[in-house]
């Protein structure tokens, strides 16, 4: 088979985050761009979610690995922090695939959210009951990139994929 | 002659000031991962974890960079750990208020927030820089230090105007801190960004929380300073003990 970017693609769809497994690291927008080089050789662009994110050596083994079992030779990731990673790049399948893991997906445009003092991002819908009844507990969470939120309707606390 | 001095100066100065914004980080980092499972509550214990697993990543960045700029023009082959684990206190360049013992929750919280209004208008400046590489790891953490200064804020006008007992300790959290504010604003040679420019915003900002919090700010006094140079406290030299001592005992250990 010709490896084209297409095929490339569809490789690394099958490599997932190693936090959250039910979302590949196409769904997290992390891969900005895949060259070949040749062949038997492939470029991958990787950009972190959060400076500490612990997950990205794994990943990087993980595209390698997926891609030399694949048949391609020379593997080369680069990581690249500019443009800095946001949850807008999140596709919206990655999302429905969040949702039904029993994490909140990013519900605004990292853009448009303003950090006020005391202030949350209200209304996140809980991914148990579905009630927008909800409350922040944490803006810090399990991971660097979800905040800690509590159902008030079915008191069940969750994790929220927090807009970044 | 004198172009290559010129040269070789300017990078001397570009690898120092990458150093010192590593190394300031990494400290903060290292002292702040010392409330790991002793925070006051699980939610919180997990807050200033995140913080301080954010600091550690843009150190990692800065010191990669470093690497790179200092294997560029010595010809040697230096990783980020090298830079963190082999070097010795006096060529540590971070500031002196990173480095001090956290006391109780409240000097830790009130030094997140000393610290990152700074850091958030340094890394607006940073961002603007002609260094690529710096702008783009200060674009991308000071999305995080964002959530740092909105944190410690709220936790400065919770424990300032709380209970008399939060707000006396807070009172004396920033006797004991203030005096290593002044730091932040000394112009090194390696800087590249005009520091005294940041006072009046870092000073108005500082002042708005305190009065939501009504606590008061310090009148002028004595500061503290030498961080930058490698001029540190007492405790910078038992902090690298502890984080520096398997690499140290067991050189090249590895995961």
């Amino acid at each position: 088979m010709t490896n084209t970017k297409e095929h490339i693609l569809s490789l690394l769809e099958q490599v997932s985050d190693p936090e959250i497994p039910v979302l590949t690291i196409l769904d997290l927008g992390i891969v900005r761009d895949v060259v070949c080089t040749s062949d038997k050789d492939v470029v991958i662009t990787i950009t972190p979610t959060y400076s500490g994110c612990p997950a990205m050596d794994a990943i990087a083994f993980d595209i390698k690995l997926k891609l030399l079992e694949n048949c391609f030779e020379k593997v080369k990731i680069v990581y690249s922090l500019s443009p800095a990673w946001t949850t807008d790049w999140m596709s919206e399948a990655g999302k429905i695939k969040l949702q039904s893991y029993g994490i909140a997906p990013p519900q605004n445009m990292a853009s448009r959210i303003e950090k006020l003092l005391f202030e949350e991002e209200s209304h996140i819908e809980c991914p148990r009951c579905h009630s927008n009844n909800t409350k922040l507990l944490s803006q810090f969470g399990s991971t660097a990139c979800k905040a800690l939120y509590q159902c008030s309707d079915c008191k069940e606390p969750f994790d929220y994929f927090k807009c970044h | 002659m004198d172009s290559n001095q010129q040269i070789s100066k300017s990078t001397n100065f570009q690898i120092n000031h990458c150093l010192h914004l590593a190394d300031t980080a990494l400290i903060l980092g290292q002292r702040n991962s010392e409330w790991c499972a002793h925070g006051p509550i699980l939610e919180q214990d997990i807050a200033i974890t995140n913080i301080t697993l954010d600091l550690i990543g843009q150190s990692r960045n800065f010191y990669q960079y470093a690497a790179t700029l200092i294997n560029s023009v010595e010809n040697k082959n230096l990783t980020e750990d090298d830079l963190a684990y082999l070097r010795n206190e006096r060529d540590f360049k971070n500031l002196l208020i990173c480095e001090l013992p956290n006391g109780n929750w409240a000097q830790t919280v009130l030094r997140q927030f000393l610290f990152s209004i700074y850091q958030e208008l340094l890394f607006e400046k940073l961002i603007a820089c002609n260094d690529e590489q710096l702008s783009a790891i200060a674009a991308k953490s000071i999305k995080e230090t964002k959530y740092h200064v909105k944190w410690s804020s709220e936790w400065v006008i919770r424990l300032g105007d709380g209970t008399d007992e939060s707000k006396a300790k807070m009172e004396n959290a920033i006797d004991e801190l203030w005096m290593y504010t002044g730091e932040f604003f000394i112009v090194n040679d390696y800087d590249i960004v005009d520091m005294t420019s940041l006072k009046t915003k870092w000073l108005e900002k500082v002042k708005e929380i305190f009065e939501e919090a009504t606590l008061s700010l310090p009148e002028n006094t004595f500061m503290q300073s030498g961080g930058k140079n490698g001029i540190h406290t007492e405790y910078l030299g038992f902090l690298l003990s502890e984080m520096q001592v398997l690499q140290r005992t067991y050189p090249g250990a590895n995961w």
